[in-house]
């Protein structure tokens, strides 16, 4: 589904992501975690071809998305929904209209039938439609904003993957709690291509099929939970460190649900 | 962006809005920038027409300065103070929270989204704004020629008429069309590439501002020297 190889990226004179590889496969959820400033949110990024590499290959649904036009982008483009930090959601447009957007741009749907659609998505993440749906987005909580927008990036694509940028990040226990609960089941019952950029590990180890952690710019580890817990890399395990007690209990978890 | 402007998707909902908050929103400005430089051209003006004893051309003069350069120049400044600022501001502030990125991972083009509606709404409403600020720049000459240079209405009304020939008005309306690809080019254009957060975004728009002025009156010279010697026989 989708696949770096060998990428180096950097923002004018400071190289962000050096030699990046890893595949994401279909109906997996993947958590690529590293500390604030590793080039995490730049990888969702190339990604969606909003930047291209300056060496390696960017591949989506099996083709190189930076050497497409911009034309073939956008038809890749509306086949994944991104999740932006913050939400990005339209400040001028109501909630409503936020959700209903790729539907108001992209095809001849008459606004009560949009409406409609996009109330409808509201109760899917878990929002009273008749609630928010007039709502501005700056009237909303910040775990709600993210439940709209993730809300916004399914109505709008119909997606085959799902990209999330911190999508926990300064949300309080019981909306982390929401918002993982709906990217579970998103995952769960749409089938769907995840990959989760975070570095709240806590809150990744509950929900992740696989982690790729960077570091500096590098790929340091890419395995499963069990692979992570012994992994003897000293910078994982000192990035990992503080997170120890999480580990614990997600792996006890995991080894009762097994039995 | 001049490609973007002949093809689909329209944005006719969008092209509107920004008609109104461009024009309507300009206009009061406009009347009153126009009322008061035209009653202070007049002024001065007739002064120095009646040493002359010349008054009786204040008419001629109010219509060929106002129209072909005071007009057109007056309203791209001010349409340029007020709008070209909103226009790199808001670009900016979406731009700094994502919005801009959002609108492409959903397969849209932000230029043709954002950039043209607001580049047809200015080629509609700058040179509409112009006329407007013409014609009230050229009623204020009217009052101060009647009640305080004694220029008669049929006087000043037949010289006005008689200097709005094709040349002038040619000109007149070709300036607001340039300024208004100016006033969208730079202010988008600084817009989509600020950078910095709000600070960013403070910057881009005191430039921008900045920018489109000095262009206006560099742009406003060429028409003028260029035009001018195009159409010498028609002014």
């Amino acid at each position: 589904m989708i696949e770096l190889k060998g990428v180096d990226f950097s923002y004018w004179d400071k190289q962000v992501l050096k030699d990046v590889s890893f595949k994401v496969n279909d109906s997996e959820l993947v958590v690529v975690m590293g500390p604030s400033g590793s080039g995490k949110s730049t990888v969702l990024r190339l990604i969606l071809g909003l930047e291209c590499p300056s060496a390696g290959q960017v591949i989506v649904e099996g083709q190189d998305i930076c050497v497409m036009k911009e034309r073939d982008k956008r038809v890749i483009r509306k086949r994944i929904g991104m999740v932006f930090q913050d939400g990005a959601l339209f400040d001028s447009l109501t909630v409503g209209e936020n959700v209903g957007y790729y539907l108001l741009e992209h095809t001849r749907l008459k606004w009560p039938e949009i409406s409609q659609k996009a109330g409808e998505m509201l109760g899917f993440v878990g929002l009273n439609p008749e609630e928010v749906g007039d709502k501005l987005p700056e009237e909303l909580s910040g775990g709600m904003r993210r439940r709209v927008a993730i809300g916004r990036a399914l109505l709008s694509t119909n997606p085959r993957a799902m990209l999330y940028d911190e999508p926990t990040t300064g949300l309080d226990p019981t909306a982390t709690k929401n918002v993982l609960s709906l990217i579970t089941k998103l995952h769960q019952e749409k089938g769907i291509a995840s990959v989760i950029v975070t570095h709240q590990i806590a809150d990744a180890l509950e929900i992740a099929d696989r982690f790729v952690v960077i570091y500096a710019g590098h790929v340091v580890f890419d395995g499963s939970l069990e692979e992570l817990r012994v992994c003897e890399d000293e910078r994982v395990v000192g990035f990992l460190e503080p997170f120890r007690k999480s580990f614990e209990r997600v792996a006890a978890k995991n080894f009762v649900n097994g039995l | 962006m001049l490609g973007s402007l002949v093809r689909r998707p329209v944005y006719f909902n969008e092209t509107m809005e920004q008609m109104y908050l461009i024009g309507v929103g300009s206009l009061f400005l406009v009347v009153l920038t126009g009322a008061f430089s035209g009653q202070g051209f007049a002024l001065a003006f007739s002064q120095e027409l009646a040493a002359f004893g010349a008054k009786d051309y204040l008419g001629r003069i109010m219509s060929m300065a106002i129209v072909r350069e005071l007009g057109p120049t007056l309203t791209g400044l001010m349409v340029a103070a007020r709008v070209a600022s909103g226009i790199t501001a808001e670009i900016g502030a979406m731009k700094s929270s994502n919005q801009i990125d959002a609108m492409v991972a959903f397969g849209i083009d932000p230029i043709k989204k954002i950039a043209r509606a607001r580049l047809i709404s200015l080629m509609v409403m700058v040179p509409a704004l112009t006329i407007v600020c013409d014609v009230v720049a050229i009623l204020g000459g009217w009052i101060i020629g009647l009640f305080i240079a004694n220029v008669t209405s049929t006087m000043y009304w037949s010289a006005v008429i008689y200097k709005l020939n094709f040349g002038n008005i040619f000109m007149g309306l070709l300036k607001p069309i340039c300024f208004s690809f100016v006033i969208a080019f730079i202010s988008c254009y600084m817009g989509f590439t600020s950078k910095g957060g709000t600070k960013g975004v403070g910057r881009a728009t005191t430039n921008s501002v900045m920018m489109t002025s000095i262009t206006i009156l560099i742009v406003n010279f060429l028409i003028t020297k260029i035009v001018g010697s195009i159409l010498k026989g028609y002014l």
